[in-house]
């Protein structure tokens, strides 16, 4: 005898759970966690050096890296003299909640302001696996071309802030900036925006001084 | 590429609501996935055939209710469809958007015996 039963449930369910555990994990110890996805190839790993090198006095930062596989790049960071945790996702796609839970012990937690995890190279998965972080930022580059945010509404809506990376060689592409813009902003009110080139540095300033500020705002909510 | 991990998940709730009906067996799982969710159906078919082996599960057939994109300008409230070019809305050509559909994905319900 065949019969219906009702579920409903969300799928990833389990993971926004875990996310939520990481996101009260990281309230506690008082760090301010930032979640940086980009296709490979972008400048995540770029762009949290430039990052940890202009910040790194002022604010106790820590890092988690997340690659299919290898240590390079939790390598480079951690040669900047921070604590860097490498996750090894052994072929996924994504970092997902259970994987930061896992890397969180392993980070001097209780002296860091401010943990930076880079997800996997990759323009489509990480958007469906919530950390539990406090912010989103997602890198484009210029080569990758201006229509990137109408291929991946998925990965474009819901994060915070957009760094537009490699305006050092804008001229030699076709690449419309304000045409990339509209198309994040229509998924992002308000959201921040910065054409920026790590490699020459030109930019790097507004990025950093909106880092600075949500470390601050954060901060202010601890002490109410 | 992420089906796997998902495909477990699937599995792990459907093994838990069919053991809480006191089922002996899943024949069919009905499961919601919109445009935005980024699940291909043949790869959770393809996982599904690997990890329902040995539970009450096993054979059970998948069926996916696909729920096209849908964006609603924020403007004029107009609702449709993406297009993979331009948010802009067809009507008033405002340009802030939000998802109105698509963005399912759950298991509704199973069939049991």
């Amino acid at each position: 005898m065949s019969r219906r039963v009702s579920v409903v449930e969300e799928i990833l369910s389990a993971n926004d759970q875990l996310a939520a555990a990481n996101r009260e994990q990281l309230d506690a110890a008082q760090v301010f966690a930032i979640n940086v996805m980009a296709s490979p190839g972008a400048g995540k790993t770029s762009l949290i050096m430039r990052t940890v090198e202009a910040l790194k006095e002022e604010f106790c930062i820590g890092a988690v890296d997340g690659d299919i596989a290898t240590t390079i790049d939790a390598d480079r960071i951690a040669a900047l003299g921070i604590p860097a945790v490498q996750i090894n996702t052994g072929g996924s796609c994504h970092l997902d909640a259970v994987m930061l839970q896992g890397a969180l012990p392993q980070l001097p937690l209780e002296d860091l302001d401010l943990l930076i995890v880079e997800n996997v190279g990759n323009l489509v998965c990480p958007a469906s696996f919530k950390l539990g972080v406090h912010r989103s930022v997602l890198i484009a580059s210029v080569p990758e071309g201006d229509d990137k945010p109408y291929k991946y509404p998925v990965m474009y809506r819901g994060v915070d802030a957009v760094v537009l990376n490699k305006m050092d060689v804008l001229a030699a592409f076709e690449f419309d900036v304000d045409y990339f813009r509209r198309g994040v902003e229509a998924l992002n009110p308000g959201m921040a925006f910065f054409p920026l080139s790590c490699k020459t540095g030109k930019g790097v300033e507004g990025w950093l001084a909106w880092l600075r500020n949500e470390i601050g705002d954060f901060q202010l909510t601890l002490d109410v | 590429m992420h089906e796997l991990s998902i495909t477990q998940g699937i599995l792990e709730i459907a093994l838990r609501h069919a053991e809480q009906a006191n089922a002996q067996r899943i024949t069919r799982l009905n499961l919601v996935i919109g445009e935005l969710a980024s699940i291909v159906d043949d790869s959770v078919q393809f996982y599904w055939d690997i990890v329902s082996r040995d539970t009450i599960a096993a054979g059970a057939e998948l069926h996916f209710e696909r729920v096209a994109g849908i964006l609603r300008c924020l403007d004029c409230g107009h609702t449709f469809p993406l297009d993979g070019l331009d948010y802009a809305c067809p009507v008033c050509g405002a340009g802030q958007v939000v998802a109105a559909g698509g963005d399912d994905f759950r298991l509704e319900s199973i069939e049991v015996d």
